[in-house]
């Protein structure tokens, strides 16, 4: 299972990551070696198989709520931990040039 | 003052024989003399914990009596307490004060249990020894040199060294049940959906499950009570009710079917774990259970599905951490693209990156269906095993991990040797189904060795039943702590 240096950039890239020439290389062959372990599940039948996203009890009906505003976190609450905010927004640098 | 028995200490408490603040007294004044040396925990406020007890003390002098009433508790830092900071052990959220408590947290708080401190676990819960923690690595009470088991090591070694009562830790891939063992505690992951995840830091949300640690099944049990149950704020949160554990537990034990995958006894299992657990089959034929062999043929194929679902879930979940809203901002970023790419390299630890890389890759466009798709099928198959093996047997008995706990440093180099220590633990999380590792023995170096048992979907009650029953009839002694 050949990943290039390239693909690991790109991913990267797309994870919002950046990393140092040896950092990547040690990743690289690191994520080859995951990568490679992981191919193993080419070899089960999963012919009709239908995925499963989560293992929740199928009969269960309690994920709905009625369709009421409730008071929600506070402005002041929400922006406290902040590394930078205005009176009721947070502030960031320019999103883009 | 022994801090090993919650049902004791809060009977104690609520009769009058001894004050909420003389027990958090008694876990404060462990937890310095023992914990520069293990460095279980991240954050304490021993200030907050005495009067939240004091409150307690008040509450039960006025006639109230509450089902936790003192009880000391440590909770791990990947779930959110208002008044704690909440790190998940990683410098990307240095210093963050959720502004909301976690339904479990708050549960427990509302019981009358007193929380003494956060936990250290590996960042984000990505690991299987608490190696991967930014700020420090947690001790094995039996074996200073060797690791206390991850992710949830932290509060394993509060309870094994008698910090606190009991513990909460969560589970995506054997984070609580893989400590219990290495540390020689109970550790209960409860059928995901039992109880809420409202306020758990996601990592994983298809597998994340809160779990507790005790010193014995009956504990387990009386966490569960408070703990568990349908919460509105938690859509997976399931609404199938919580049995009384408790008075389950003094029903006469007759005996169960107990099934043995023989895929969980192969090659890779350490010949010491391999008696402990012989004996303990034996044990349990003695206690009137029948066992049979069964298979579960797609268990060689968990650890590959997992580390493709719960990387792909936790990409996506920790795309949130940004330097946005909290936590950490790189600075002198000059726009937000490389204000995001600069926090995020800087805060998130190798383990973390790792594992969102791999998600990413899994869920990029061209490998979405040969890898995230594929495994959510292979995940089906695995839970259907377990959904066999169960029309004939009440539980099924494996070991908890291939080894006892191994010395620090000696599995950090080749991540994949890391995540195999889970080959046992992860099947129950991708299959949502409840396990439990019960303390069986030590090995003849001194380390505790876990029995896992696992039940059908919402079955805890089958599990404490018999880990109760299995107690009384075959007491374990330990060796001395090392602390």
């Amino acid at each position: 299972m050949a990943v290039t240096r390239e693909e690991v950039l790109k991913i990267a890239g797309l994870a919002r990551l950046q990393f140092s020439e040896t950092e990547l290389d040690t990743f690289v062959e690191q994520f080859q070696s995951i990568l490679g372990y992981i191919e193993k599940l080419k070899e089960v039948d999963i012919d009709g198989v239908e995925p499963t996203s989560y293992a929740a009890h199928a009969d269960d009906k309690s994920m709905f709520r009625g369709d009421t505003p409730q008071p929600s976190l506070p402005v002041a609450e929400a922006l406290r931990d902040a590394p930078d905010h205005g009176h009721d927004h947070f502030r960031v640098p320019t999103v883009m040039k | 003052m022994k801090l090993d028995n919650a049902c004791e200490l809060r009977d104690a408490v609520n009769d009058g024989r001894v004050t909420a603040v003389e027990v958090a007294k008694a876990a404060c004044a462990r937890m310095q003399s023992a914990d520069p040396i293990l460095k279980a925990f991240v954050a304490v406020d021993t200030v907050r914990a005495l009067a939240c007890a004091a409150e307690v003390d008040r509450a039960v002098q006025s006639g109230k009596s509450m089902p936790l009433a003192g009880v000391p508790v440590a909770v791990k830092d990947n779930i959110c307490t208002r008044g704690l900071a909440t790190t998940c052990c990683s410098r990307i959220l240095e210093g963050f004060l959720p502004p909301y408590d976690a339904t479990a947290a708050g549960r427990l708080e509302r019981a009358g249990a007193i929380i003494v401190g956060k936990t250290n676990c590996d960042e984000f819960a990505m690991g299987s020894s608490t190696e991967n923690s930014a700020l420090q690595v947690t001790r094995n009470p039996y074996d200073l040199e060797r690791v206390a088991g991850g992710s949830s090591g932290g509060s394993a070694v509060a309870v094994a060294a008698g910090m606190a009562a009991v513990a909460l830790g969560s589970e995506t891939g054997g984070s609580v049940r893989q400590p219990a063992s290495f540390c020689g505690v109970y550790g209960l992951k409860p059928t995901y959906g039992r109880i809420s995840r409202y306020g758990l830091v996601a990592f994983a949300s298809s597998l994340d499950c809160i779990g507790p640690f005790a010193h014995n099944p009956r504990d387990l049990a009386l966490l569960l009570s408070v703990i568990a149950g349908w919460d509105e704020h938690d859509a997976t949160s399931s609404s199938v009710p919580v049995p009384d554990c408790l008075a389950a537990l003094d029903e006469p034990f007759a005996g169960l079917r107990i099934g043995v995958p023989r895929e969980y006894f192969g090659a890779g299992l350490d010949g010491d774990v391999r008696e402990a657990v012989g004996q303990a089959l034996r044990n349990a034929e003695a206690l009137g259970c029948s066992l049979t062999e069964v298979s579960m043929p797609h268990t060689e194929y968990a650890i590959a599905d997992y580390y493709i679902i719960a990387p792909a879930e936790a990409s996506s979940n920790l795309a949130r951490y940004d330097g946005v809203r909290y936590g950490f901002r790189a600075a002198g970023a000059d726009d937000l693209g490389l204000m995001y790419q600069r926090s995020r390299s800087a805060g998130f630890g190798p383990e973390v990156k790792r594992r969102i890389m791999i998600g990413t890759y899994a869920l990029s466009s061209g490998y979405y269906e040969a890898y995230y798709g594929r495994a959510l099928r292979v995940r089906t198959l695995i839970r259907r095993d377990f959904d066999r093996a169960f029309e004939n047997v009440d539980l099924l008995l494996a070991p908890v991990s291939p080894t006892a706990a191994f010395r620090i440093g000696e599995k950090t180099e080749d991540p994949l040797q890391m995540y195999l220590s889970d080959i046992y633990t992860v099947t129950a999380n991708l299959a949502g189904v409840p396990a439990l590792s019960l303390p069986i023995g030590f090995t003849p170096a001194g380390l505790p060795v876990g029995l896992q048992i696992i039940a059908g979907r919402f079955q805890e009650a089958v599990l404490l039943r018999f880990a109760e029953a299995y107690a009384k009839a075959f007491p374990v002694t330990a060796p001395a702590l090392k602390v």
